[in-house]
């Protein structure tokens, strides 16, 4: 109880913050352009914060973690939409060519919004009745999650002018996320290559 | 708050500098009035008998001095603001290097002393996407020119910002290649709109700003208009700029304010003018068409 509410105080505060903000004219000259930062790097450091569960759970022992899981990803989403939204209504004003247009010419906006559409389905498929329904396919949907974080952090690299340091240290922090679940991958593969007919039984 | 469609507007902007001086009096006085409901329209009555000269609203002081790219000082708009505080501008020396008559470095204050500094209201479009209209206080880079008389080999004018790591923080980094460096056909530094600035709004330049002495080009991209200059050298050939090095394919030598010419990257079609909240029109040359005959017969989408 205490981790969720922990959670939810660390996940709000941007939010909260621009709110304040906002309200106060504290967001600086160029409040739409500060709003777009914030809400873009929330998205992405939950999304990695998200990938880091699993790998903490796995080398910590410590199991509990996982329940943070969920709603970490469900945050990083809420981000990733108020990122779209400012972008699409206080930075373009609902002009909707002109989004159409940056999103088929400008690759880091192609790559963003990619990201965003291979969210979607995670988001709406994240509630325990589709866990059940959707059985070990759950699973494979979710893996979409390590693409969407690829993209994710190229749409932050094309977008750097100069100065990659900080789009660095996502880089890598992500690298070692996802290398971290190569060999379990590669178990599990094998595993499965033993096993053919146990394999067929589950499915 | 005026909001002009770009055939309106007069290709340049030069603000008198005795009505300029009024309407600081008056905005001044608005100000001490401290009616903040007062202000709007007493800045539209000041609008209107500026008329002539400066139609746009100024960019309040406080954005043109806490918002900069001023990649020494750090890379966030914010960071200019608070790094620079304690940069030492004086004493300052300017080189006056290569193909010139009277090749010298003079100490800052010689090398402002011929020039009559006057106040000027420019329109400034970064190439991100953003603009400003902002009173600088300088004197046309002309004037210099032919205070230092270049030669006939003199075809192209480079410019040099300081290098000093231990007061530039970004210079700590390999941000950019430093010194940062920045370039102008001759024909283009003679002309009457280029200034080299030394102050804003009727004072000093802040640090952050460029601090003591700047170049502004008003129709150029804001990277053009280089910062805390120490050099200015008279060159044959076009220089290479840090940002050229950094993406050639992204930033030329030319970098014209031009709506028709995307960045690679993003639009230049719009720009969102700091204060306003719609995107507006980005205007051919940054409004000042005048000196499209600097280009006649260019392809601007090859020398972008």
């Amino acid at each position: 109880m205490f981790l969720k509410a922990a959670l939810w105080v660390a996940c709000l505060a941007p939010a909260l913050w621009l709110t304040h903000g906002a309200l106060t004219d504290g967001l600086g000259a160029n409040p739409i352009e500060k709003i777009t930062l914030v809400t873009g790097k929330a998205a992405l450091t939950i999304l990695i914060v998200t990938l880091a569960v699993t790998p903490i759970r796995r080398v910590s022992g410590w199991n509990r973690i996982i329940q943070l899981r969920r709603p970490l990803g469900l945050f990083a989403f809420f981000y990733v939409v108020l990122h779209l939204l400012t972008y699409v209504t206080l930075d373009l004003y609902f002009d909707f060519a002109a989004v159409g247009e940056d999103i088929l010419k400008r690759p880091y906006i192609t790559v963003g919004f990619a990201a965003f559409l291979l969210l979607v389905p995670l988001a709406i498929t994240s509630t325990k009745g589709w866990i059940r329904r959707l059985g070990k396919r759950w699973q494979a949907l979710h893996s979409l999650v390590y693409v969407a974080s690829v993209l994710a952090i190229i749409h932050f690299l094309w977008k750097t002018k100069a100065d990659f340091r900080e789009v660095g240290v996502y880089a890598s922090v992500l690298g070692v996320l996802l290398l971290s679940r190569v060999p379990g991958w590669y178990t599990r593969r094998r595993m499965r290559a033993l096993r053919p007919n146990a394999q067929r039984v589950q499915t | 708050m005026l909001i002009r469609r770009g055939s309106e507007i007069p290709s340049s902007e030069i603000t008198p500098e005795s009505v300029y001086l009024d309407r600081r009096k008056f905005m001044g006085a608005a100000a001490a009035g401290a009616a903040t409901a007062l202000i709007p329209g007493s800045l539209a009555a000041c609008e209107a008998d500026a008329a002539q000269a400066a139609q746009e609203e100024l960019t309040p002081y406080e954005d043109v001095t806490q918002y900069n790219n001023f990649y020494e000082f750090g890379v966030d708009k914010e960071d200019p603001a608070r790094n620079a505080k304690n940069f030492r501008t004086r004493p300052w020396s300017v080189a006056v290097e290569g193909h010139v008559a009277k090749p010298a470095t003079y100490d800052l204050e010689d090398f402002l002393r011929p020039h009559k500094l006057e106040d000027r209201v420019y329109r400034l479009r970064c190439v991100e996407g953003w603009s400003m209209v902002i009173p600088w206080r300088g004197f046309p880079l002309r004037d210099l020119i032919n205070r230092v008389q270049p030669t006939s080999n003199a075809k192209y004018v480079e410019f040099v910002t300081l290098h000093d790591p231990r007061q530039m923080p970004g210079q700590r980094a390999g941000i950019l290649a430093w010194p940062y460096n920045e370039g102008l056909r001759l024909d283009e530094a003679m002309h009457p709109l280029t200034l080299l600035v030394t102050g804003l709004y009727g004072r000093d330049l802040p640090n952050q700003n460029g601090a003591p002495l700047r170049l502004v080009v008003p129709w150029k991209y804001g990277f053009k208009s280089i910062k805390s200059i120490v050099k200015i050298r008279f060159v044959e050939q076009q220089p290479k700029t840090s940002w050229m090095k950094a993406a050639p394919d992204e930033y030329g030598f030319y970098a014209n304010v031009n709506p028709n010419v995307d960045h690679p990257r993003w639009s230049q079609k719009k720009e969102r003018r700091i204060g306003e909240f719609r995107r507006r029109d980005t205007l051919m040359f940054n409004g000042y068409t005048e000196v499209a005959s600097l280009y006649s017969g260019m392809d601007l989408r090859r020398y972008f």
